[in-house]
């Protein structure tokens, strides 16, 4: 009885709400799924950083420790630490299971945007609005960065981090994406200022959204643009953008509420997905499911690509 | 310890007395034995061990026990070694103490001084080859090491053994006679050893074994002496020698007080090898047997009366001694003295041979001196001609009395730098190679002819031998180096004077006199202009046209640095150049530049006049503008640099560090030159920067135009003082530079854009900005709480505004379209097709020419700020929440939305906002308003949003797109408003 499959099966898009948290944090800053996607953090704006279960929807822990507003936060590899920055110009380094601040660094001169473990957690990397990226030794006791990264001409937005390769975005238009092991630094010139960075899952392609509602998804070796995606509203705000789990499709938060899918060859619009009627801040896809959080003011919101009763029920 | 009442028994106290005890004390218990300490004389804690060798710090505390507790060591049964040897050595006894560097029996193997010279170390001569390569006498290996080496032995036995003298032999001719017994077991002897005694009692060795051809030498002798008895012992008494007794150096089983001349001689033939077995150490009656005593065999000996002769006469003992009551050394002195003192004349009545032989101290006539020896002696210096002046040199060589013309030829010392140079083939050094280049030409000249009326005065001289000569020629050589000296002064005094030429324009006339200063220093005879120094060598035609300038200045021409410079160049270049040139030529005026050739250059300049600037400079921003706009991303919008990552970052990436070798880290960097093109930029900025703010406002749609940098809460007031004078002044000074700036963007380079400067330029820029932010930030304080829209639609909800009437219906339009926030209904249609950042780009026609995009962002703050400050009235978004966006610089954070409380559930928020969209544009302008009131109301405003909640409840079914739509618009509607105001 076994039928040979007849197409490959169409990638499943995250569009059915399993369900809605309320983070009681005020805004929701950011939203980001821990390693292994079971988990999630939000980042407040009533200085709390927040650890939820995302199959439950429940909260485990809360991070207090930030002065402001706490704007980015990533977890660890082996889900012992986190970091987060804020808009107290500090990047904090938390025990997960104690909620104890192991290290807070203080060395930005701005509020900070973005920060990222590298890949064993040995290095924080920070992006600030002075225009710099700090990395932070988690090894050692020094409270001096490793190194600044300074090439910047305006504030980062955002960073991501990949094997060996530093990807960030600042606003003065520019994605530069420094090669540790090549020892170069290569820029790529947008000319709007960056909201977000990242890299495909590939990693040969790097994805920047940038405030003239342009999503682009550029060659990380030769700098050319594979694909323009756009129809989308992003002119005001620092929203995020990523890729699917499979690199099908292409996502980016919007200010109309939705949030927008588009097919990664095609360019084409594939899914507008409405979240809500505010802006929708922040977005994080499941690392290898598809799975999607958004985050809409003071909530949270997990879709999935099938709907779960279950999880209805329990919202 | 003893106790003190029994004193009639004799205990000897060991460390201080304990203190009497009183009666009502209690007793104090004794301080435990392994608590009692010990302090060496360095202040250590030692054991005292007692017992055995007086040592500390043996066993354990005191015991042979060990910390586990007494262990016996097995127990071996001894019956079968019984016939053995028992082999118990004193080094068994001993510790470690006593076996270490400075113990009775140091262990350490070290060659004696006898051996050391004899064979020779191989490691020391690879040593000493190596050294000697580095020694005074090249090749040299211990040459002088023997030479200066001590005398070990006198000349005396030196010659002795040349001769085939042994030690221990005695001298003399060979006897046919059986060799001595050797002490081939001489006893091993710890510490101090006694001096050998000699062949003391191997006198009398028979001979009965002796072969006939063997001769052996005579036996080494200690001539007998006669000493007088001084002290009041007993006849043969000798008293006990503590050194002997301690020292264990005698020989004889144990001291014998009472030693009979019998008694030694059988001890000679006899026990002599048992008693050899003793080994040191203290024995004797009174000792008892000692540690290091094997047998107990001899220790009651007793001095039998047998010893003693009882009757005169009697048996003739038969060593012909009969009868001789002297103690026996002195029988063998007498026979010792026959052979030692071989005096074979008479001795003469009344007289007796000397016991020592007198010295005869042999005077030696003093040598005889050479006969031009003077006993004084006095240094010469080593003259070197080609570097000293040759009037010097002369008169060093004279008063030597004698010419060495062959001297600069000989060694290596003798060789002057210059020859050395050449030998090496080097470059010569720049500037005068002897201090007479340094003199004027006239002084030179006189110098010459002092020389050279010195010489005529030699050639019929010849050798001038007298002193009074001598003296003659240094006199007159020092008077006329005087004269020179004083004449060189004089001669630049008056110059000045006579060179003055008045400019004719009065401003120049300090100028003129700066270079009036650099032509008095270089219009006299000096090095030439290849010998001079530099100061533009980086700069090869500025360094031609300074050269030409010195070249001039030599000449004495007057204006020669008007001629000199570049006709073609800028008059504010000129005038800068000049004044470098002025200054240079005075700070490196030919006296001056001799000097500075003779040092070297640093590798490395630290030049105060240059900056560190990133090595890799951007691409024009225009073209990648333009490549986006066409969307031909790839090479036009990359530029890839060459990065160093720090080493550690490298590590913890777990990657190999791409440039293992820099110590770099960032952007390689490298040093401009301050007064560089780049220089001009700064001013060429802030003209840039100022006109931006002028032509700002000069089209309509830029002027209102919501720059992303504007910080989103900002109320600029009218009436703020500082912002509004520096809008003013900003506008003046741009009108003051837009015509330099216009002549100065032509002489800029085009790809003049990324530099420090203009990074200075935008930091100082922002500055101000801040500075003015922060002053509209103190006005806000007071309003960075609102109440929400809502709050005042409900207040003035009856009042309608007429004047922003059709611009909100305008808004609204725009709204719709998802327009960009700052809209203008000029502009609007235009911005609809364009990104936002090209619409900013696009205000003034010749912004194109600005570099950096970032510039252009930095500039249009102020550009945004100013105009706004008169006419805008920024408004808060209502749902703004305290203050947090108060500083905002690139993209915003969304509004945070109402903050649920506990039991409101948020989503109605939304649906009311929904529902009052229509009614928001109204409220907004009364709001203006009312602003002040705003303060009074907050209070009141979470009940009113609460009410607002439960009153759109009912809407929470209606189509999510609808809801999203009007919610955006109402999001936009309220960020239009806030431009506009």
């Amino acid at each position: 009885m076994a039928f040979p499959q007849q197409r490959p099966q169409a990638p499943q898009l995250p569009q059915h709400l399993l369900r809605t948290v309320e983070c009681q944090q005020g805004a929701v800053r950011a939203v980001r799924f821990n390693v292994d996607g079971n988990y999630l953090l939000t980042c407040g704006s009533d200085k709390s950083l927040k650890l939820w279960s995302v199959s439950r929807g429940t909260l485990l822990k809360t991070y207090t420790g930030h002065g402001y507003e706490v704007l980015d936060a990533d977890s660890s590899y082996d889900n012992s630490q986190l970091c987060s920055c804020s808009s107290d110009k500090t990047v904090i380094l938390w025990d997960v299971a104690s909620g104890q601040v192991t290290r807070k660094l203080r060395g930005h001169a701005g509020k900070v945007n973005c920060v990222q473990f590298n890949e064993e957690a040995t290095v924080m990397l920070s992006g600030s609005i002075d225009g710099t990226v700090r990395c932070w030794d988690t090894r050692s006791r020094r409270m001096e960065p490793i190194q600044i990264l300074d090439e910047a001409r305006d504030g980062i937005s955002s960073l991501k981090v990949s094997e060996h390769e530093l990807l960030t975005g600042s606003v003065d238009g520019r994605v530069r994406r420094y090669d540790l092991r090549m020892g170069q630094l290569h820029v790529d010139f947008t000319g709007s200022p960056i909201t977000c960075v990242c890299f495909s899952r590939d990693g040969q392609c790097t994805l920047s959204s940038s405030l003239d509602s342009t999503v682009r998804l550029i060659d990380k070796s030769s700098g050319e643009m594979l694909g323009e995606y756009s129809g989308h509203v992003n002119k005001d705000y620092k929203l995020d953008c990523c890729l699917s789990d499979k690199d099908t499709h292409v996502l980016s938060c919007s200010e109309d509420g939705h949030v927008y899918f588009w097919d990664l060859v095609e360019g084409s619009l594939t899914l507008k997905l409405p979240v809500g009627k505010a802006v929708v801040q922040s977005l994080s896809f499941h690392p290898t499911e598809p799975r999607l959080l958004t985050a809409m003011e003071g909530r949270v919101q997990v879709w999935g690509a099938e709907p779960e009763d279950a999880a209805v029920e329990d919202t | 310890m003893a106790s003190d009442e029994d004193s009639d028994e004799d205990f000897v106290n060991y460390g201080t007395p304990l203190e009497p005890l009183e009666e009502d004390e209690p007793i104090r218990k004794p301080v435990p034995v392994h608590e009692q300490t010990v302090k060496d004389e360095k202040g250590r804690y030692k054991r005292f061990h007692g017992a055995f060798t007086g040592g500390f710090s043996a066993g354990y505390f005191n015991t042979v026990g060990s910390k586990e507790g007494w262990t016996p060591s097995t127990f071996v049964s001894s019956r079968q070694q019984k016939a053995e040897r028992q082999n118990v050595r004193p080094e068994d006894f001993m510790d470690e103490e006593d076996f270490g560097e400075h113990g009775i029996a140091p262990q350490e193997i070290v060659t004696t001084e006898d051996f050391a010279s004899e064979r020779k170390d191989q490691l020391k001569d690879k040593a000493r080859a190596v050294s000697s390569l580095a020694a005074l006498i090249p090749g040299d290996t211990g040459l002088l090491e023997e030479l200066i080496a001590p005398a070990r032995s006198s000349i005396g036995v030196e010659l002795l053994r040349k001769m085939g003298w042994k030690d221990g032999q005695g001298v003399g001719p060979r006897l046919k006679r059986k060799h001595r017994k050797q002490n081939t077991d001489a006893a091993k002897v710890y510490g101090c050893a006694l001096p050998a005694n000699g062949s003391e009692e191997s006198e009398e060795d028979d001979d009965e074994f002796a072969p006939e051809n063997v001769t052996f030498a005579p036996k080494d002798v200690i001539p007998v002496d006669f000493t007088p008895k001084v002290d009041s012992h007993g006849l043969g008494y000798r008293g006990l020698n503590p050194l002997q007794a301690l020292g264990g150096g005698s020989e004889l089983g144990h001291l014998n007080l009472f030693t009979l001349q019998s008694d030694r001689t059988a001890n000679l033939f006899g026990n002599r090898n048992s008693r050899q077995q003793r080994k040191g150490g203290i024995g004797g009656q009174a000792f008892g047997v000692g540690a290091m005593e094997d047998e107990d065999t001899d220790i009651y000996h007793k001095d039998s009366m047998s010893n003693y002769d009882t009757v005169l006469g009697g048996e003739e003992p038969g060593d012909g001694l009969y009868g001789w009551t002297a103690p026996q050394q002195y029988t063998r002195k007498k026979d010792a003295l026959k052979r030692a003192v071989a005096y074979s004349g008479r001795i003469l009545d009344g007289f007796t041979l000397a016991s020592e032989v007198a010295e005869i101290k042999t005077v030696y006539p003093p040598p005889d001196l050479p006969r031009d020896y003077r006993p004084v002696h006095y240094f010469r210096p080593v003259v070197d001609l080609s570097t000293v002046s040759p009037i010097v040199a002369q008169a060093l060589q004279t008063s030597r009395g004698h010419l060495s013309q062959d001297a600069p030829q000989q060694g290596r010392h003798s060789l002057g730098s210059s020859q050395r140079r050449d030998m090496l083939g080097e470059t010569p050094l720049q500037g005068p190679s002897t201090v007479f280049e340094l003199l004027d030409s006239k002084d030179r000249e006189r110098l010459n002819e002092i020389r050279r009326a010195a010489e005529e005065r030699k050639k019929p001289m010849g050798n001038l031998s007298s002193a009074e000569d001598r003296a003659a020629v240094v006199a007159s050589a020092k008077a006329a180096a005087l004269r020179a000296l004083s004449s060189r002064f004089q001669s630049n005094a008056p110059q000045p004077d006579s060179h003055t030429q008045s400019l004719t324009s009065p401003t120049k006339s300090q100028a003129s006199s700066v270079t009036q200063m650099a032509l008095n220093a270089w219009s006299g005879p000096t090095a030439d202009a290849s010998k001079t120094f530099k100061p533009f060598a980086k700069n090869s035609q500025k360094q031609a046209r300074y050269d030409l300038y010195i070249n001039k200045l030599k000449q004495g021409d007057k204006d020669a640095l008007e001629s000199s410079l570049d006709s073609s160049m800028t008059e504010w270049e000129r005038g800068r150049e000049r004044e470098e040139f002025v200054r240079a030529a005075l700070l490196y005026k030919p006296s001056n530049s001799s000097l500075s050739s003779r040092f070297t250059r640093g590798k490395h300049e630290d030049d105060t006049d240059s900056v560190d600037v990133t090595r890799d400079q951007e691409n024009d921003v225009d073209d990648k503008q333009a490549a986006v706009k066409m969307k031909m991303f790839g090479k036009l919008t990359r530029d890839t640099f060459e990065w160093h990552p720090d080493k550690l970052l490298c590590k913890r990436f777990n990657v190999p560090d791409p440039y293992p070798g820099s110590s770099s880290v960032g952007m390689p960097k490298v040093k401009r030159d301050k007064y560089s093109v780049f220089n001009f930029l700064t001013i060429t900025d802030g003209s840039q920067v100022s006109r931006e703010a002028q032509s700002a406002p000069k089209p309509p749609e830029v002027s209102n135009k919501k720059s992303r940098w504007d910080i989103p809460g900002q109320v600029s007031e009218p009436k703020d003082p500082l912002s509004a004078f520096l809008s003013e002044t900003r506008s003046e000074v741009s009108a003051a530079q837009q015509i330099e700036a216009g002549t100065k963007t032509q002489t800029d380079s085009p790809h003049a854009s990324a530099t420090p400067e203009v990074k200075v330029a935008q930091s100082d820029e922002q500055q101000t900005e801040q500075k003015t932010e922060e002053e509209d930030k103190e006005e806000d304080e007071e309003e960075e709480v609102r109440p929400p829209m809502d709050l005042f639609k409900a207040i003035f909800a009856s009042s309608s505004d007429e004047k922003s009437s059709s611009s909100d219906e305008d808004d609204s339009e725009e709204e719709k379209e998802v327009t960009p926030p700052a809209s203008e209904p000029i502009q609007s249609s235009a911005e609809t097709l364009n990104p936002p950042v090209s619409a900013q780009i696009t205000p003034a026609p010749d912004i194109s020419k600005v570099p950096d995009i970032k510039q252009l962002t930095v500039q249009s703050m102020p550009s945004a700020e100013t105009t706004s400050q008169n006419t805008q009235f920024s408004q808060r978004a209502p749902a703004k929440s305290e203050g947090l966006d108060e500083e905002e610089f690139g993209p915003r954070l969304p509004p945070p939305g109402f903050i649920p409380s506990a039991h409101s559930p948020q989503l109605k928020k939304q649906k009311k906002k929904d529902k009052e969209k229509h009614k928001a544009k109204k409220h907004k302008k009364e709001k203006k308003k009312k602003k002040n009131k705003k303060h009074k109301h907050k209070g009141k405003q979470k009940k009113r949003v609460e009410e607002s909640n439960s009153s759109s409840d009912d809407t929470d079914s209606n189509s999510e797109d609808e809801e999203v739509v009007s919610t955006s618009e109402l999001l936009q509607r309220l960020k239009n408003i806030r431009n506009k105001r």
